[in-house]
This record gives C-alpha cells, sequence and structure tokens, in this order.
C-alpha cells in the first residue's frame, strides 16, 4: 500500500499579509508630538511651494489675514466671519502638513533605531596577511581587509572571503534568529552594524565609509532623498491643473457678480474673503494636501514588511507588475526535495523497502536523505537505528556512481539513480523486474524524482522524490491571475518536471532549464512586449537580471552583487514576498486614485453651499439652490471651509493605511472604488456640511 | 413633449446609428490608404494633388511636422481669405455691388472660418459678394473640416501606432479627407437639399412686391453648394443671416432631417473610424455610448422646456399645452414648419457639435433649454462634436477618466493599451486650461466693459447668457450665437477673433503633442488588471467626467445666466 504525504497545512490565504514586522500603531504618541511642531516648520512658504495646492490655500490665509485684522483693527471680535474663516483656512495648511510630517515621522522613528545600532565600533585590519592593526572603523576604505571573531560587531559591509560564522543581523532585519555567513557562494555578504556570534571571519571590506548599506538604510526610511515617483509627479500636475482652473472660475466669478449686482440693482458682490474660500473649497485640497503622505506612507508599508525599497519609483513599479518571475526553489516549493512515497517492485514488501531505505540513508545528511528516514518512521515507525554496533560501513554518494548507500551485516544496499543501481544489481548477477522502469518512468512524468533502491542482486523498489511544493501557492497564484499578473516559474530542472510542478502550483508558466542568460532574455522579451517584471534573485549571477527588472527584489541572505543590482532588499530573504511587494504597490496607486476621485466628487456640495450663500442678497431665488437648508450665507461658507478642512484630518488615517485592498480584477476594482470614492465623496459633504452649519448655529459662531 | 416629437427624435438617433458603422468603415479605409469603391471615380484627382502640390504619399511627419503643416496651411488660407474680402469689391461675380469689407470685421471673418467656428458677425447679404462666399468661406467649410478631422486621426494613430516617431502626413490626410470624404458628401448633400428647393444660382437679388405691397429683396446665389458642407463639416455659417431657419437655405422638414444628419454623420463615423483603427470597434462604441448618453440628455432637457413654455404667459390665459391644433410650449424664434421637437432637437444638435447652424433663435430659448446649448459648447462640443474635434476633444475627457478613476485599479493609467504618464497628462490638462481660460477670461473681461454692455439688447441675467454665449461659442469653435448681441464692434470682433484661434489652435497643439509622445510608447498588453474601457461602467465614469469636470468650471457663471433666470422666470420677475 503505497500512501503520499500531506503537503504541510496552507496558511490562509490572503495576498494582504498580516502587519509586518515593523509594524507601529498608526497614532504612536512620540510620533504625533513631532509631527505637530513639524505641521508649524512645514508654513515656510518654501516649503509650501512644492506643493501648488497647499501653497494656493497658504496665500488664501496669508491674505485673510491681513483683511481679519484690518477688520478687527475696526472692532470686530474673534467671532467675525473673516476671523473665523482665516483660521480654519490655516487649519487647513497645518492639517495637510500634519499629514505629511506624520507620514515622514513614522520613518524618522525608523531611522532614530537603526542609527542606535550604529555605534563606534572599531576594527582589526590585516596587513600582509598575518599581522593586523586596529583602526576605527570610519576609516575602512573598500578593499580592506579585516578579520570579526565572536562577540564584535562587523564594521563594514562586505563579503567574506575566509572563514564561517553564525551572525545577528537583528539589527538590520529585526530577525532575531542568527544566520550562517560563509566565505564563497550566495552567503557570503555580511552587513556592517551585524554581530559575530561564534566562530570567525575575514571580510573584505566592500563600502566606504557613509555608503554602507546602514547608511543607504537610514536614509531611505528616512525620506531624506526622497524624490517625487513619476505617477505622483503626473498627479501633481493634474490637481495642479484644476486648481488653475478653479481659480480661473473665482476670479472671473467677481467681475460675473459686478455685472450681476449692477443689473438686478440689490446685493452686495461677495467679499475677497467669500472668494477665497470658494477657492480653497474647489481646488483639491483633500488630495493635494495627503499625496505625499500617500507615498511617504506606502514606502513605510513596504518597510513594515522588512523591504527596503530602493526608491519609491520601484514600489510604484511593482503595482504595474505584469509578470512575476519566481525562482522555484524557495519561492514555489519547499526547497529541498522530500520522499513522499515507497514503491515496492517484483513483489518486495513495502515495508522491507522502507527499512532498506532508512539504513541506507542513516548516514545521508542531504534533505532527501532525512526526509526518507522521516518517512519510514512516519509510515513504518521504523526508528533510526543505532548503527555503531552494526559493522556499518556507509558508500557517500558520488558524482561519478550515481548512488549512496550502506554494508552492513553482510547487506550491500545502495539507492540511487535508476541506470547506475540496475548497473549495480547486474554486476551481482541479478534481475531487474520490468515494472521498474514504468514506475521510474511514472514518477518522472509526474515531476519527481526516482531513487531505485536494491540490496545486492535484488531491486526492493523505488522511493518517489518530489518537489513539496508551498502551502497556499496555487490559491495565491489565482488570486495573482485575476489581478492580471502572469507568474512564471524559473528552474534548472528539465522540462518535463519543471511542467509537473508549476503545473502543480499553479503558475502560468516555466522556464525549465535556466541559465542566467534565459532568465535576462526571457526579460528582455516580456519587456519588449511592453509588460514590467518583477523577479528575486540572491546570487551574483542574478546580478545583471536583477538590475534589468523593473522590480528587483535581492535576498538580504544573498551577495552584495546581488543586493546592488536590485531596487528592493527583502531582509527577511523570503522570495514569496515579492507578492506582497506587488500588493502594497497596487494599494498606494489606488490609495492615490481614490483620494482624488473623492476630492473632486466634494466639489458638487460645496458649489451648492456657497454660490447661493454668495448671491442670495443679490437674486434672493437663489435661495432654491440652498438644497441643504443652511441657515446664513456666513454660516453656509463657514460649514463648507470647516468641512473640507476637517475632512483631510479624518482621512489621513486612511492615507497612511492605504485603501483596503483585495485582489480581484480591475473590472471589479473599479465598481467599487467608483461607488465608494465617487458616489460616495458626492454624497457624503451633503450630511457633513449640514451638521457643521447646525453645530454653527447651535455655538452662536455664524 | 409629445408621443409624435419623441418618435422624431428617436428616428433620428436610429438612422444615425444605422450610418456610423458604413460611414466609419469606410473613413478608417480611406485614411488607412486602402482603395475604396469611390477610387475608380477619385483616385485622378487626389494623385493629381499629390503631383501638382509635391507632396509625397508615403511620406510621414513627426507630431511636430504634422502641427506645423496644419499651421502653415490654416495660416495661409486665412491671410487670404482676409485679403480676399479686403478687396471684394473690385472682384467678379458681386452682382449687387458690395463694398470691401472693414478690417475688424475681415479679420473676425476670416478666423471665424479658418477655425470651423463660422461665427459671422456681419449680414451675409448685404456684406459678402458670391465670389467671397464660394472662394472665401466655402473653401474654408471643406478645408477646417479636413484639418479638424485630420487632427483626430493624428491623435488616434498616437493610441493605434506603438513605438513609432510618425503620426502620418497631414498633407496626405488632408487630401484623403477632401477628396473621398467631404467632396463626395458634399455633392450628394447639395444635390438632396436642391431636390427640396434649395436655391443655386448666381443671379442679382430679386425685387418683389408682398400681398400687403410693399416691396422685398429677395436674396440670391450660389447657396445649396455651400449649404451641404456648412453643416457636413460643421461649419454652420449660413449663406444668409437667417441661417437654417430661411426657406432657401432649409426648405422642409425634410431637409431639416437631413441637415441636423449631415451635421453628426462625420462626428457619429469617427467614432467607430477609432475603433477600427485602434482594432477594437468596442472602444469606438462606447464613446459613441457615452456621446449618446449626454446627447439625450441635452435633448430631452431642451425639449421638455421648450414644451413646458413660459408660465407667466399660461398665467395669462395663454393656450401652453399642446394639442392637435397647436403645439403649445415656447414658439417664440421657431419657425412654424419645424416645431418644437425639431427646433430644440437642431439646437442640441448644433451645439453638441461644433456647427452653429441654427433653425431657430437660441435667444428666444426658456431659460434652462437654452442652458444646454450653452453647457454643449463650454463642455468642449464632445458629444458627437465638431468634426474630428469632437472625437480629439472626447479622447481628451476618455484620458482624464481614466487618469483620474484609473489610479484606483492599482495601476498606472493606460488607455488602449498605452501608459498615461506625465507628459501626457501635462498637454490634456494644458488643452483644458485653454479652453476655461478663453472662454472665462474673455467672458469676464466683456462683462465688465462698456462697450460690450451697449451692444446687449437685454438685461438682467440674460444679456449675461448672451455674452457668455458669445465667448463660448467662439471658443467652442460653435459659431451659432445666442443672438441679441451685436458683435460687429471693434472690441467684440477682436477679442471673438482671438477666442477663435485659441480655442481652435492652443488646443489642438497639446493634443497632437500628447499624440506624438503616445505613438512612441510600447503597447501594454490587455489583462484581467487593465481598466476596462469598453464597458458600460466606463461610459458611466466618462459622461461623469465629462459633466462634472464641465460643471465645476463653468457653474458659477452658468448660475448667474440661465439657472437664476429660470428661478426669476418662475418667480414672475422678468427683465426688458
Amino acid at each position: 500500500m503505497a500512501t503520499t504525504m500531506t503537503p504541510p497545512a496552507a496558511d490562509p490565504v490572503t495576498l494582504m499579509p498580516k502587519k509586518g514586522a515593523r509594524a507601529r500603531p498608526l497614532f504612536d504618541p512620540p510620533i504625533v508630538k513631532r509631527a505637530l511642531a513639524d505641521s508649524f516648520l512645514k508654513l515656510n512658504p518654501r516649503t509650501m511651494m512644492k506643493n501648488p495646492v497647499m501653497f494656493v490655500v497658504e496665500v488664501g490665509a496669508a491674505i485673510t489675514t491681513l483683511l481679519a485684522g484690518k477688520e478687527m483693527a475696526g472692532g470686530a471680535g474673534v467671532a467675525g466671519f473673516t476671523f473665523q474663516i482665516t483660521l480654519w483656512l490655516w487649519f487647513t495648511v497645518l492639517f495637510a502638513n500634519f499629514a505629511e510630517a506624520m507620514a515622514e515621522g513614522r520613518g524618522k522613528a525608523q531611522a532614530d533605531t537603526l542609527r542606535k545600532t550604529k555605534t563606534e565600533t572599531t576594527a582589526r585590519r590585516l596587513l600582509n596577511g598575518t599581522k593586523s592593526e586596529t583602526v576605527a572603523a570610519t576609516q575602512l576604505r573598500a578593499g580592506d581587509l579585516v578579520l570579526v571573531e565572536q562577540g564584535e560587531t562587523i564594521p563594514g559591509d562586505g563579503d567574506v572571503i575566509e572563514g564561517i560564522a553564525s551572525v545577528d543581523e537583528s539589527a538590520i532585519t529585526g530577525e532575531s534568529a542568527p544566520v550562517i555567513r560563509e566565505s564563497g557562494g550566495d552567503r557570503s555578504a555580511v552587513t556592517g552594524g551585524t554581530k559575530v556570534l561564534s566562530d570567525w571571519i575575514k571580510v573584505k571590506i566592500t563600502s566606504n565609509p557613509g555608503e554602507t548599506f546602514l547608511d543607504r538604510m537610514i536614509a531611505l526610511v528616512e525620506g531624506a532623498q526622497r524624490q517625487k515617483t513619476p505617477n505622483e509627479i503626473a498627479l501633481n500636475i493634474v490637481i495642479a491643473g484644476l486648481t488653475l482652473v478653479f481659480l480661473l472660475a473665482v476670479v472671473t466669478l467677481h467681475p460675473f457678480a459686478v455685472y450681476s449686482v449692477a443689473t438686478s440693482g440689490s446685493g452686495t458682490v461677495p467679499t475677497v474673503t467669500v472668494l477665497i474660500s470658494l477657492l480653497v473649497c474647489l481646488i483639491p485640497t483633500t488630495i493635494g494636501g495627503l499625496l505625499s503622505a500617500i507615498g511617504i506612507a506606502g514606502m513605510d508599508r513596504v518597510m513594515q514588511h522588512n523591504v527596503l525599497a530602493m526608491s519609491g519609483k520601484a514600489v510604484e513599479a511593482a503595482g504595474d507588475v505584469n509578470t512575476l518571475l519566481l525562482d522555484k526553489t524557495g519561492t514555489i516549493t519547499l526547497g529541498n526535495r522530500q520522499a513522499v512515497e515507497f514503491i515496492p517492485v517484483g513483489g518486495m514488501a513495502e515495508a522491507e523497502l522502507a527499512d532498506a531505505a532508512q539504513l541506507s540513508s542513516l548516514a545521508d545528511e542531504t534533505p532527501e536523505g532525512r526526509s526518507i528516514v522521516v518517512l519510514a518512521k512516519q509510515q513504518y515507525n521504523i526508528r533510526g537505528r543505532e548503527v555503531a554496533e552494526h559493522e556499518a560501513h556507509f558508500i557517500p554518494f558520488t558524482a561519478q556512481t550515481r548512488m549512496s548507500g550502506v554494508d552492513l551485516d553482510g547487506r550491500r544496499i545502495r539507492k540511487g539513480a535508476t541506470e547506475s543501481v540496475v548497473e549495480f544489481v547486474h554486476e551481482h548477477g541479478g534481475t531487474v523486474p520490468t515494472e521498474l522502469m514504468d514506475v521510474t518512468e511514472r514518477i518522472s512524468r509526474s515531476g519527481g524524482t526516482p531513487l531505485v533502491v536494491a540490496d545486492r542482486d535484488r531491486v526492493l523498489g523505488v522511493v518517489h522524490l518530489k518537489d513539496v511544493v508551498k502551502g497556499g501557492m496555487r490559491e495565491r497564484f489565482a488570486q495573482l491571475r485575476a489581478m492580471g499578473i502572469r507568474t512564471v516559474m524559473i528552474t534548472g530542472d528539465n522540462p518535463l518536471t519543471a511542467a509537473a510542478i508549476a503545473g502543480e502550483a499553479g503558475t502560468d508558466d516555466f522556464l525549465a532549464q535556466a541559465t542566467p542568460k534565459d532568465k535576462m532574455d526571457l526579460i528582455k522579451k516580456e519587456q519588449a512586449g511592453g509588460r514590467l517584471v518583477a523577479m528575486t534573485g540572491d546570487g551574483t549571477n542574478d546580478a545583471p537580471a536583477l538590475a534589468q527588472a523593473d522590480v528587483g527584489l535581492a535576498m538580504n541572505t544573498g551577495t552584495m552583487a546581488a543586493k546592488e543590482a536590485g531596487n528592493m532588499v527583502d531582509l527577511d530573504s523570503n522570495p514569496t514576498k515579492l507578492i506582497e511587494v506587488v500588493a502594497i504597490g497596487k494599494q498606494l496607486l489606488m490609495t492615490r486614485g481614490a483620494l482624488t476621485t473623492f476630492s473632486i466628487a466634494n466639489d458638487i456640495a460645496k458649489y451648492f453651499a456657497i454660490l447661493p450663500a454668495m448671491f442670495m442678497a443679490t437674486y434672493p431665488v437663489m435661495n432654491k439652490l440652498n438644497i441643504m437648508g443652511l441657515h446664513s450665507p456666513q454660516s453656509a461658507v463657514l460649514a463648507a471651509v470647516i468641512f473640507n478642512a476637517l475632512i483631510i484630518i479624518v482621512l489621513i488615517p486612511l492615507a497612511l493605511r492605504g485603501v483596503k485592498y483585495k485582489p480581484m480584477s480591475a473590472a471589479a476594482l473599479l465598481r467599487r472604488n467608483l461607488l465608494v470614492y465617487g458616489v460616495g465623496g458626492v454624497l457624503a459633504p451633503f450630511p457633513g456640511i449640514w451638521i457643521i452649519d447646525r453645530l454653527l448655529g447651535i455655538l452662536h459662531l455664524a | 413633449m409629445t408621443a409624435n416629437g419623441i418618435l422624431q427624435i428617436a428616428l433620428f438617433f436610429v438612422v444615425l446609428v444605422a450610418l456610423t458603422r458604413p460611414i466609419g468603415a469606410y473613413m478608417a479605409k480611406v485614411f488607412a490608404g486602402e482603395r475604396t469603391w469611390m477610387h475608380r471615380l477619385l483616385r485622378p484627382l487626389e494623385a493629381g494633388v499629390y503631383k501638382v502640390c509635391g507632396i509625397e504619399e508615403a511620406g510621414e511627419q513627426h507630431w511636430t511636422g504634422y502641427a506645423g503643416a496644419l499651421l502653415l496651411f490654416s495660416a495661409v488660407s486665412m491671410l487670404l481669405t482676409y485679403l480676399l474680402l479686403r478687396v471684394q469689391q473690385w472682384l467678379p461675380l458681386n452682382p449687387q455691388g458690395l463694398g470691401n469689407v472693414g478690417e475688424h470685421l475681415s479679420f473676425n471673418t476670416a478666423a471665424s472660418f479658418t477655425t470651423n467656428t463660422n461665427w459671422q458677425s456681419y449680414t451675409p447679404e448685404t456684406t459678402m459678394s458670391y465670389l467671397s462666399q464660394m472662394i472665401g468661406l466655402a473653401t474654408h467649410n471643406f478645408w477646417s473640416g479636413a484639418a479638424g478631422i485630420c487632427v483626430a486621426i493624428a491623435v488616434v494613430r498616437g493610441f493605434a501606432r506603438h513605438s513609432a516617431k510618425t503620426l502620418g502626413s497631414f498633407w496626405v490626410d488632408f487630401t484623403r479627407c477632401t477628396v473621398y470624404i467631404l467632396l463626395p458628401l458634399a455633392v450628394v448633400g447639395a444635390l438632396l437639399l436642391v431636390s427640396q428647393g434649395a436655391i443655386q444660382n448666381f443671379q442679382s437679388y430679386t425685387n418683389a412686391a408682398t400681398v400687403e405691397g410693399a416691396t422685398q429683396t429677395i436674396p440670391q446665389g450660389p447657396l445649396a453648394s455651400q449649404e451641404a458642407i456648412k453643416m457636413i463639416g460643421t461649419n454652420g455659417g449660413g449663406f444668409t443671416n437667417a441661417n437654417s431657419a430661411h426657406p432657401y437655405e432649409n426648405p422642409t422638414p425634410f431637409s431639416n432631417f437631413l441637415q441636423m444628419l449631415y451635421i453628426f454623420i462625420i462626428p457619429a463615423g469617427l467614432t467607430y473610424t477609432f475603433g477600427k483603427m485602434v482594432k477594437d470597434t468596442r472602444q469606438g462604441w462606447a464613446i459613441f455610448a457615452a456621446m449618446s448618453v449626454l446627447f439625450f440628455a441635452g435633448v430631452f432637457v431642451t425639449y421638455h422646456f421648450e414644451q413646458a413654455g413660459n408660465p407667466n404667459l399660461a398665467k395669462l390665459g395663454i393656450a401652453n399645452a399642446a394639442t392637435a391644433g397647436q403645439s403649445g410650449g415656447n414658439m417664440e424664434g421657431k419657425e412654424v414648419r419645424y416645431g418644437i421637437a425639431n427646433s430644440a432637437l437642431f439646437t442640441v444638435i448644433t451645439t453638441d457639435a461644433s456647427c452653429g447652424a441654427v433653425n431657430n433663435v437660441h435667444d428666444s430659448l426658456t431659460p434652462l433649454a437654452g442652458l444646454v446649448p450653452l453647457i454643449n459648447i463650454e463642455l468642449g462640443e464632445v458629444v458627437f462634436g465638431g468634426v474630428g474635434s469632437g472625437l480629439y476633444g472626447m479622447l481628451l475627457f476618455a484620458v482624464l477618466a481614466v487618469f483620474i478613476a484609473g489610479l484606483m485599479v492599482g495601476r498606472t493609467p493606460e488607455y488602449l493599451g498605452k501608459k498615461i504618464e506625465q507628459k501626457e497628462v501635462k498637454m490634456m490638462m494644458l488643452a483644458v486650461l485653454v479652453l476655461a481660460f478663453t472662454i472665462l477670461g474673455f467672458a469676464g473681461a466683456g462683462a465688465n466693459l462698456g462697450t460690450v454692455g451697449s451692444s446687449l439688447t437685454n438685461h438682467g441675467p440674460h444679456g449675461f447668457s448672451e455674452v457668455l454665449y458669445a465667448y463660448s461659442s467662439a471658443t467652442g469653435n460653435n459659431g451659432s450665437a445666442f443672438a441679441g448681441i451685436n458683435a460687429n464692434t471693434p472690441y467684440l470682433d477682436t477679442t471673438m477673433g482671438l477666442a477663435m484661434l485659441f480655442g481652435r489652435f492652443l488646443m489642438l497643439i497639446p493634443l497632437l503633442a500628447a499624440a506624438g509622445s503616445l505613438a512612441q510608447k510600447k503597447l501594454v498588453p490587455v489583462s484581467a488588471g487593465t481598466f476596462p474601457t469598453h464597458g458600460p461602467l466606463f461610459v458611466v465614469l466618462l459622461v461623469g467626467v465629462v459633466v462634472i469636470v464641465g460643471a465645476l468650471t463653468f457653474f458659477p457663471a452658468l448660475s448667474l445666466g440661465p439657472v437664476v433666470e429660470h428661478f426669476l422666470m418662475h418667480a414672475g420677475r422678468l427683465w426688458s
């Protein structure tokens, strides 16, 4: 009886991951305190000019301040209309500044934590082999060799050229479990600021002071080098353009009003204060005030998932990705092949096969070997025996023999590639049951690897080694497909195996027997077709492809070359995270779109509040447009301005957290978001403004 | 509204829908340089033009070259018309011996016809010789229409082509458009109008004795040939001052039906051409559907308020309801042979498109019915719109809609596989700004100047509407007038001439620039993550963006004009 091993239980499937490792509460008190102070500092017109929409509000507020001052000099109290409008206009600017400062503050807090780890360290620089000198870490230059021993902090970024050590990288990754760093291969990179826990390593420094990974990381999370992303700039152009249109509509309203007052012979031309109020209400202050906060918060969300994005552009590009290239090993499969089934041939008992297979694997420290021991134990309760009491002689695997095994108590058990084991049996005068070939063929075709087990002249059967697909991957790929993202599995396996695994995992395509060049060609081909490509990589030979891809997520455990080439680094070194990065990118763009739509849709209600208020005296019939029934012209204008300011505060959490995002097709997303932010945006201000108007009446403020 | 009226409107739309596909497919072939059934007849003419003008048929132009060629052609043809008008007195085909046209008026008229506006600050019968009408004005009816269509085609190529540097050749597109599309339609159209009684002669004006015994001078002229292209090219400049209300221009209800169809036939067809060129006709039909929604909204608002009439008259005991014997409603300024439904329909069509021909007096419309043509023009005439300009205007809105709402699907906005990025957005916003700046800027200045005030025949909000309408019409290159305003003053002639030129060319250059940039881009393949731009949801979104962007820009101005006038009318307040 053959049984298969069940794959590990699937994680609850969701694209948007749970809170990342570095999550902070939204309104962290120290951050709020700092943001409050920053809101005022940001009033500097030179800073404000970078945000045309809010700059217009600031200029408006400055003008009304002068007018209010003049009024108060003339005897008007603080309850005066102009004074109140002025107050709220300043609040509007401050609220927007606060939103930006909040978003920045989270990054700054992160940077402060990182800076603490950047304490003064000294380094032991090696001079021509044996001698060494102690220097400050800041004096190290690229190319220097240093020795780091147990308990010491690694003084700078570099590659291990000799030795092996366990390293505590929690300063960078936030993950407390130590990792192994050794010379050669893809685990040779070390980061300055991390600590060697045991053993020693010789490190070749690869970066100059001030340019280390930690330095860059601090600069990135702090937003010091933040540049506006392409899409953010485009959106800024649109809202600046709309601001100009509204400026025009309001400025020309003055001559129109002059004409109207003259022709009707009653009423007065609206005051500058009222015109400024109308302007501020119409221009898209909601998105204008929150736009940069959304961008910074998006970067911050990536950081919370322990991914370091080198630029906002990369995060934005992640949302646009059309094709995901995923390495099979580690991303789609658990990493190593596992024994899942014992298939006896030639009438042998399955238990005997399992026993022999386990015996031959007892000294086999490869994951495959261990999985055989485990499977035999699980299925036949055969325990790993203490083989020392027997005269056991283990035969290790070599590339020439292509099999391994054990000689004990006169038995000669071998397991390995079909041809090799068959030859071994023939050498011992045995025959091979015809069904063996059928079994091995079937396993190969299903994407597995057959491991034939024999004892001298007897073929016992086959162990089915299989790449075990991670739980929940199929669902995730289906979600990606619904979002229009194609997944391509990259593997060094032969096409047959690759097809089987790709089929099981549910990827859309696969690239078998992939060389770095194949990978590069695939990326270029996709890009030539107008698609954006995201990939993960860790090895030095991945570097060119990581640089070519639109989103290149390098693993922190990878080589420096890979980390330099990618535009993101996953500090957890979890390649599956690429999918989460894509989701965050999409969420970032969606949040911008949602708030833009909301902001523009809001204007309709504001017209209905302010226009009748402006012209009620000139044309009393205009009251018919006062559909909210606001109680006085002054209170109507004030209520609209207050609503306009408060909505910024109300939406700060949304801007920082991002709009709720479920993977679905673009059509379904659009329908949902249009309903919430478009239709909702048209309707919401009506009750909002009405309530504020009532409160103003109750408080006798207008 | 009467059932009969609604039926006539429905019939018009059904015929329009039926013609959209064949005309659109034909135009797509023409601009692709493919052979059509008209080639046998017209290919020699086309080839002849290339030969005489030295045009390379396979030539291609970068967007700057395309725009440059268009501007050069427009400037030269405008100058020639200006000169012709200034010296018409000494030229032939002037049986009435009409004098030279003044400099401001000549500038205004030349600008007007070059920009497809066809605003007429003059009274044709007493100002223009037959030669001026035919050589100076009718030719522009072809050329300005063709130029607009060329721009639309170039913009569509921006979407249809990928990784391309050029947008086609202006000279070739222009020749093909004139030879294969406008010319045949104008010939057939003119003959059909003649069959209904439109005149075509070179006689001097007829003096007739009326029944009352007075003498009446009845103008004559080569009218039918100019009339058909006036509609087909969405020009609208009438041979007579009464425009399409004149019995010689628009003699029968059938000719009226034809004229309305002529206005919409190319703009509607172009939506299909667009779909064909981007290789997805659903995209074209989506644009068509969005236009149709706005069209019906306009028609039924206008029709409703016109049929409802003026409540103040009803209060005086004047029958307002439609009966078998009379139309009821507001018949002021309308021709009895068209009635309310067909007048309302004509009004909406001529302002949906940038035509500007009129078969009734827009100044006499009830306030909210008058709001419709005004807002139609201010939205940029994108409801089918002017030939070419309607499509490129609507595509501008589509891009804007995709940009604003498209972000909500979590991708960089794309339309028809082209990413909408900084450069396109910049150019599109520039075009929106030009429209708003020109209309509001000039109207704002105009409302405050005494010189405009003395041109007004009405006071109160209606007078304001007249000023607003004049500048909207000029900037939107519509050319219809609210009337009630004497526009032939040096100030108005000059500022309106400038408004027309700004509204046409300053809008068209950024659009061509955007198209040039789009053509260079790669095509993003369609996937489930692509914002779908062919379904009902997109149609609703597009309509919403057109209305909201338009309304937000112009609502304050409109509220001081037609809106308040409507409320005042119902409150019983009237203005002299």
